[in-house]
């Protein structure tokens, strides 16, 4: 075991998945790069890097590179996926997942449900998400809402590199399609990562800190500002629970109610815009379900409900960070001082 | 001029580079003894209780609870109550002048854990102490590692020539079983030692791991030199059979927090998040639950324990001892009596199934260390 970085995590996970089972593939623009050209062989392994050093492994049959046609490609793995192959595909930038919505949305995600239950869509579309990478308004949202929407899909966050490893494996393993977000500005980030292939389950909460005063829930990158703000909010004698619901479907709303109920505060923490956007959809859960249990109004930490700025400082001041998210958290525990 | 004494943060066990003070149990001015506990320390894999070193007036808390040091830096100092402030000022700017410049200094690499290939798959090992020291090999209980004994190694390793292991389905070891039952285990130990040229070893097993121990006593007597059994399995037939399930079962943080606690005496107190964390990330690895499982059927089936070894006990040649804690609620510390008399028996009163955890000094010295 050492350290490993988000992209190695990743990479890590399929490899070891591909030499466990032969029907896994993969399949995107440039996950290898130079296919049919002359020039290096593997020159990108992605656009990030992710998948380098896979095709020289497996080869070309396995590792496809594809045309710069989502609509074709994905609707090829969820042929694919349908009719006995576990692919990956990877689709960049879930900014242009719009053009393959039908593949996603009327396909994959309703063959099981459509066929009475006797296909399987085991298909794992990777794709990158999230502000912070100066890449503008067309290439920093985070869509996971829309994806999440779409009964017969499945969609993993990873918030750091061993949750990445584990629910990429969980993914593939998966006989459902599973969309699996990973935030651009994290590839780099670090941790120690076990070396043997393990599962982390879906629809399985983390708990990164467990306090009595406050649930804080948050997803991918901003569970890390949630912790950090856990911590600073910790010398202040405020004991936050940090949970980390890891997927959003399936969505571990048994242990956020829990949580919720033990502490009486929600403050719920969501990269995506602000509408219809999974910290509204766990709010709205909770209120409906645990209302009895709060002793202060949710608060939601998103960014305001505008296109992702390209202006590094208006970028900046758009993501939520570990301050706003530590002052949501001091105007709920201010609600019970007045009333106390 | 008053005595004043240096209270430093301690090494707990070889990984250990920086602890944290979770707690001071004395207020500034306060009295204390030497071995009196006075403070917690935490570190990433159990909170511990720091003894005092030395009687005097707790004069200064030079580190606040929830500060993270690195080994060896001033947490506290000790005068009596003539010293001046001005004096105790003056001993911390140089306590901490002479640290910065030592710790500029190399320190000694800790040994490194190693994979040895054996024809059960690769087992992970570490090994430290002299190389011409006693051999004594360190076997960890159900669901463990060999970092279990990351307090205990150690300090027996002033003395012997000290192997701990990963039995399969653990720790950095091959999931894959060879057998799931005692003997099955006690045959990977065996090509363990064959591999790293121990022919004879004192061994030195936990809970299951006592059970592997005699297991091997048993099969392979010639390469036995003396058993210390820590809360054995393989002596009676109780077991928490609720533990094991619970341990195989549990996946929220919180369930596993309230089921570790049974193993201490000290309770939950002792747990920290990234034990939790650790077992939990150990357990997700493919193949641990079907190894779990399988050891856990083979050696508890219906929730009792399979086979007795106490007969491996009866031979007086070979010096065996048992140390049990008496909060022990895992396996009951009575499974120690009405043993042949030369077997030495030791119970820790205020120690739970981890004795080795709980009281390593003291078990240290139950082996001359």
């Amino acid at each position: 075991m050492g350290k490993k970085s988000f992209r190695q995590a990743i990479n890590e996970a399929l490899r070891q998945e591909m030499e466990r089972d032969s029907r896994v593939v993969l399949m995107g623009e440039d996950v290898a790069g130079g296919a049919g050209a002359p020039g290096e062989d593997d020159a990108w392994g992605g656009p990030l890097g992710v998948t380098k050093g896979l095709m020289p492994r497996f080869g070309r049959e396995r590792v496809l590179d594809t045309p710069i046609t989502e609509s074709a490609f994905i609707g090829a793995a969820a042929g694919a996926a349908a009719t006995g192959l576990r692919p990956v595909a990877d689709l960049m930038f879930v900014d242009f997942m719009g053009v393959c919505f039908d593949q996603i949305f009327n396909q994959a995600a309703k063959f099981r449900y459509m066929f009475g239950g006797k296909a399987t869509t085991p298909l794992v579309i990777r794709t990158m998400y999230g502000a912070g990478f100066r890449a503008a308004s067309q290439h920093s949202q985070c869509l996971y809402p829309i994806f999440t929407h779409i009964p017969g899909l499945k969609v993993a966050i990873p918030s750091s590199p061993y949750e990445a490893k584990g629910l990429m494996i969980q993914a593939i393993r998966d006989d459902d399609p599973v969309i699996f977000f990973e935030h651009k500005v994290m590839y780099d980030d670090e941790e120690e990562v076990p070396d043997e292939p393990y599962v982390i389950p879906f629809g399985e909460a983390n708990f990164l800190r467990e306090g009595e005063d406050v649930t804080i829930v948050a997803l991918g990158r901003m569970v890390k500002f949630a912790v950090q703000a856990s911590d600073s909010l910790a010398k202040e004698g405020v004991d936050c629970t940090v949970l980390d619901p890891r997927t959003t479907s399936p969505l571990d709303l048994v242990s956020i109610l829990e949580s919720v109920r033990e502490t009486g505060r929600l403050v719920v923490i969501d990269e995506a815009s602000p509408r219809c956007n999974m910290a509204t959809d766990i709010s709205a859960q909770v209120a409906e379900q645990a209302f009895d249990a709060l002793k202060a109004p949710i608060r939601m930490v998103s960014p305001p409900h505008v296109p992702v700025p390209f202006s590094p400082s208006l970028e900046d001041e758009f993501l939520p960070s570990p301050e706003k998210i530590a002052a949501a958290v001091r105007s709920v525990m201010r609600v019970q001082a007045r009333a106390a | 001029m008053a005595e004043l004494a240096a209270l430093t943060m301690p090494k707990l066990g070889l990984a250990m580079t920086e602890g944290q003070v979770a707690a001071w149990h004395r207020q500034e001015g306060e009295v204390v003894v030497a071995g009196e506990e006075i403070a917690d320390i935490e570190t990433p894999k159990i909170t511990a209780a720091y003894e005092s070193p030395a009687a005097g007036t707790l004069r200064r808390k030079v580190v606040e609870p929830g500060e993270t040091v690195p080994v060896g830096a001033l947490i506290g100092v000790l005068a009596d109550p003539a010293a001046g402030e001005a004096e105790i000022d003056a001993f911390v700017a140089a306590w901490r002048e002479r640290f910065a410049a030592a710790s500029a200094a190399e320190a000694p690499a800790a040994p490194e854990p190693e994979r040895v290939q054996t024809k059960f798959g690769p087992i992970q090992v570490l090994e430290s102490g002299p190389e011409e020291g006693p051999p004594l090999v360190l076997i960890h209980g159900f669901g463990g590692d060999f970092l279990t004994f990351f307090l205990l190694q150690p300090l027996l390793a002033a003395c012997y020539r000290t192997l701990s292991l990963d039995l399969p389905g653990h720790g950095g070891s091959t999931k894959t079983l060879p057998g799931a039952d005692a003997a099955a285990l006690a045959a990977v130990v065996g090509a363990v030692m064959s591999a790293r040229g121990m022919q004879l070893a004192h061994l030195l097993g936990h809970s299951l791991g006592g059970a592997v121990a005699l297991a091997l006593a048993e099969r392979e007597p010639e390469r036995v030199s003396a058993l210390t059994l820590v809360s054995p399995a393989g002596l009676g037939p109780e077991i928490n059979a609720d533990y094991i399930a619970g341990f195989i079962k549990a996946r929220r943080p919180r369930e596993l927090a309230a089921l570790l606690a049974t193993l201490f005496a000290g309770g939950e107190s002792l747990i920290t998040r990234e034990m939790i964390e650790g077992v939990l990330r150990y357990k997700r690895l493919d193949g641990v639950a079907a190894a779990l499982t399988a050891i856990a059927a083979a050696n508890m089936p219906e929730g009792r324990q399979a086979g007795s070894f106490r007969h491996v006990l009866d031979d007086p040649a070979r010096p065996a001892q048992i140390v049990w804690g008496r909060q022990d609620q895992i396996i009951p510390a009575t499974h120690a009596e009405g043993l042949p008399a030369h077997v030495r028996v030791s119970i820790f009163e205020d120690a739970g199934h981890m004795a080795h955890m709980e009281k390593a000094a003291d078990l240290a010295r139950l082996l001359g260390a």
